[in-house]
């Protein structure tokens, strides 16, 4: 995540003359070359559409087969029927459409937290820098050094019981919204990004007399819009990919994500109808994805890499 | 002290950047608010839970008694559980099968992506596209391509070639290496991205110069493409080792660790001790157990750490 920036920018770096890669122009003049080139080129497409790509449309034609032709004969290419009653069978009676609704909520709170956290603390640690700004930068940057597994139990308990509140915060949201806020990784990235403002321009709306609310939200935040973003992607995404601590804290089945549910589905419900449900629980990370491919496929994945 | 700053010839920006320091460090209540949200988020949710795991694991804990100091008992208990070293086999076990199959994979794909000209992004948006699909989704949906009958979806793919039928998850020889495989599919896409953004970062120049030297495609791949992409492939030689020392919710969803604990690994077992237990979470030993791994894994953070730090130094 550190040097996510080095490598994103490389990309732009080949272009004009010197483009090229291991295979020189030389060599791609030659007719031999050329076509084991476009042939290797052509394996490798196929094999990511096969391996990568295929069961993921599986996953979909599943979907709209009729369960017993699936069972039948599951590497059928063309079904013999379609039948897209177990997508509507899968939204309405298994209750896709509310956990859907649980997962969606979720993941919008988490992201307005550790947005919250992050571009606030971001700004105090960078722009404010009280005094003991660089001991509590240390100690933000040291919780990246522990793994999550270590804040598992310990964790859990403090959902139980929020130390000096007496809070019991087992089936409610706060209890992954407010975790998910204690992302090192977005608050270095914000500070980071925050570091590199001109400070000129406080400095002007210093001299208009702007006072440090007035900075944060005029100038420093509307500056900030392609770190946030980046922030709010990775953020909504690795919620969505969330298994074990909404497993722990929701108990009440009406209350959790499509990820903590779909386990329990699986043994109960019609496989059709189950894996529609699976397609409908993949359709706006993949969307999300599509829209933001740059982000993704820019070395940024590096950082949720490190996230994950 | 700003007598001295002011009699002193101080760089312009310097002086100004102090300037501003102070004019808005006077508000000290401003920057308070701004800090809250993330002293309230951190102090409750990071580094109170943090400090709690070091005295959970010299405690024996559970929600109904109030704990008592245990001394080392845990890390003993945990270390002599027989349970403890079947993880621990496990996990090495699926770190090694991971690393056999994982890693050379993203690499040689990497290494074909970047040699195309035109539709790059279509490679690459293929290549990871299974990364972003929920790991619930994946191993859910993989389960069943594992399905071990006769008409499973992967012994049907075997029938047709003639091999088969293996029982994938239901026995304890194929087990972990069918997880492998879900795993490789889901994480490689990552790995790939990475590797292409090193890959394109390699300076043509010393392509140049080996066509001069009349080297080979092979060669060129052998003496130029890979040392160039070294660092990084140290890189994410450490982060997988991190993440599969922590493999979890594929067999927690796949096996439940079985059969015969036969896919048991180190965070499954913590998993047992604190939320799997009859007789009611034992706390202490999932956190004992926690720190160990901690401890073992501090030492591939540490490296990795060390090496983006000195990158971003340098460059």
């Amino acid at each position: 995540m550190i040097h996510s920036r080095r490598v994103r920018s490389t990309p732009r770096e080949r272009t004009g003359s010197t483009d090229r890669g291991i295979v020189s122009k030389a060599e791609w003049r030659q007719r031999r070359v050329r076509w084991s080139m476009r042939l290797l080129h052509g394996a490798t497409l196929i094999f990511l559409l096969v391996v990568g790509l295929g069961p993921l449309l599986w996953m979909m034609k599943a979907s709209i087969t009729p369960t017993q032709d699936t069972l039948r004969n599951p590497m059928a290419l063309w079904p013999n029927g379609f039948d897209l009653g177990q997508l509507a069978t899968a939204w309405s009676r298994t209750h896709i459409d509310r956990y859907l609704w649980n997962t969606v909520v979720i993941a919008f709170g988490s992201w307005a937290v550790q947005l919250l956290v992050a571009t606030t603390g971001g700004y105090a640690l960078s722009v404010l820098r009280p005094r003991f700004s660089g001991l509590l930068t240390g100690l933000v940057i040291a919780t990246l050094f522990v793994p999550p597994i270590v804040l598992l139990v310990p964790l859990y308990l403090t959902i139980v019981d929020v130390p000096f509140l007496h809070l019991r915060m087992i089936d409610s949201y706060w209890a992954i919204w407010l975790p998910a806020g204690a992302s090192a990784v977005n608050v270095v990235l914000v500070k980071r990004f925050f570091d590199n403002l001109p400070r000129e321009i406080f400095e002007a709306a210093r001299v208009d007399g702007a006072g440090p609310f007035r900075l944060f939200r005029s100038i420093v935040l509307p500056m900030s819009k392609p770190i946030l973003g980046v922030v709010s992607v990775f953020a909504v995404i690795a919620t969505w990919k969330d298994y074990l601590w909404p497993f722990l804290v929701l108990r009440n089945p009406n209350l959790q994500p499509l990820s903590v549910r779909l386990p329990t589905l699986a043994p109960t419900t019609d496989l059709g109808v189950f894996i529609a449900a699976l397609t409908i629980s993949s359709v706006i990370p993949i969307v999300l994805f599509l829209i933001f491919q740059r982000l993704f496929l820019s070395g940024e994945g590096l950082s949720g890499a490190v996230k994950g | 002290m700003s007598s001295i700053s002011d009699a002193l010839p101080v760089s312009e920006h310097v002086a100004r950047r102090g300037w501003l320091r102070r004019r808005l460090t006077r508000d000290g209540l401003s920057t308070l608010v701004f800090l809250l949200p993330l002293l309230v988020v951190f102090g409750l949710f990071a580094w109170f839970p943090i400090l709690r795991a070091l005295v959970m694991s010299v405690q024996e804990t559970n929600l109904v008694s109030t704990p008592t100091f245990v001394g080392l008992d845990n890390f003993a208990t945990v270390i002599a559980d027989p349970q403890f070293r079947m993880a621990v086999v496990n996990t090495a076990w699926f770190a090694f099968l991971a690393l056999v199959v994982g890693f050379p994979i993203p690499i040689i794909l990497a290494v074909l992506m970047s040699e195309v000209r035109r539709g790059r992004g279509i490679y690459s948006a293929l290549a990871y596209l299974p990364v972003v699909v929920p790991p619930v989704v994946s191993v859910l949906l993989w389960r069943f391509f594992f399905d071990a009958s006769n008409n499973g979806v992967f012994n049907s793919i075997l029938r047709a070639v003639g091999l088969g039928p293996l029982p994938w998850l239901q026995s304890a020889a194929t087990a972990m290496p069918s997880i492998v495989i879900e795993a490789t599919w889901a994480n490689a896409g990552a790995t790939v991205i990475i590797y292409l953004a090193a890959l394109v970062s390699v300076p043509p120049e010393l392509y140049d110069a080996a066509d001069v030297d009349g080297a080979s495609v092979w060669q060129k791949i052998r003496n130029i493409t890979l040392p160039s992409i070294r660092n990084v492939l140290f890189l994410t030689l450490i982060l997988q080792l991190i993440a599969t020392a922590q493999l979890f919710t594929e067999p927690l969803l796949f096996t439940g660790g079985g059969p015969n604990n036969s896919t048991l690994t180190v965070l499954l077992l913590i998993f047992r001790y604190a939320f799997q237990n009859s007789l009611g979470g034992d706390y202490g030993l999932a956190a004992a157990l926690s720190l160990m791994l901690a401890a073992f894994l501090a030492v591939f953070t540490a490296g990795y750490y060390r090496l983006t730090r000195s990158w971003s130094t340098s460059s």
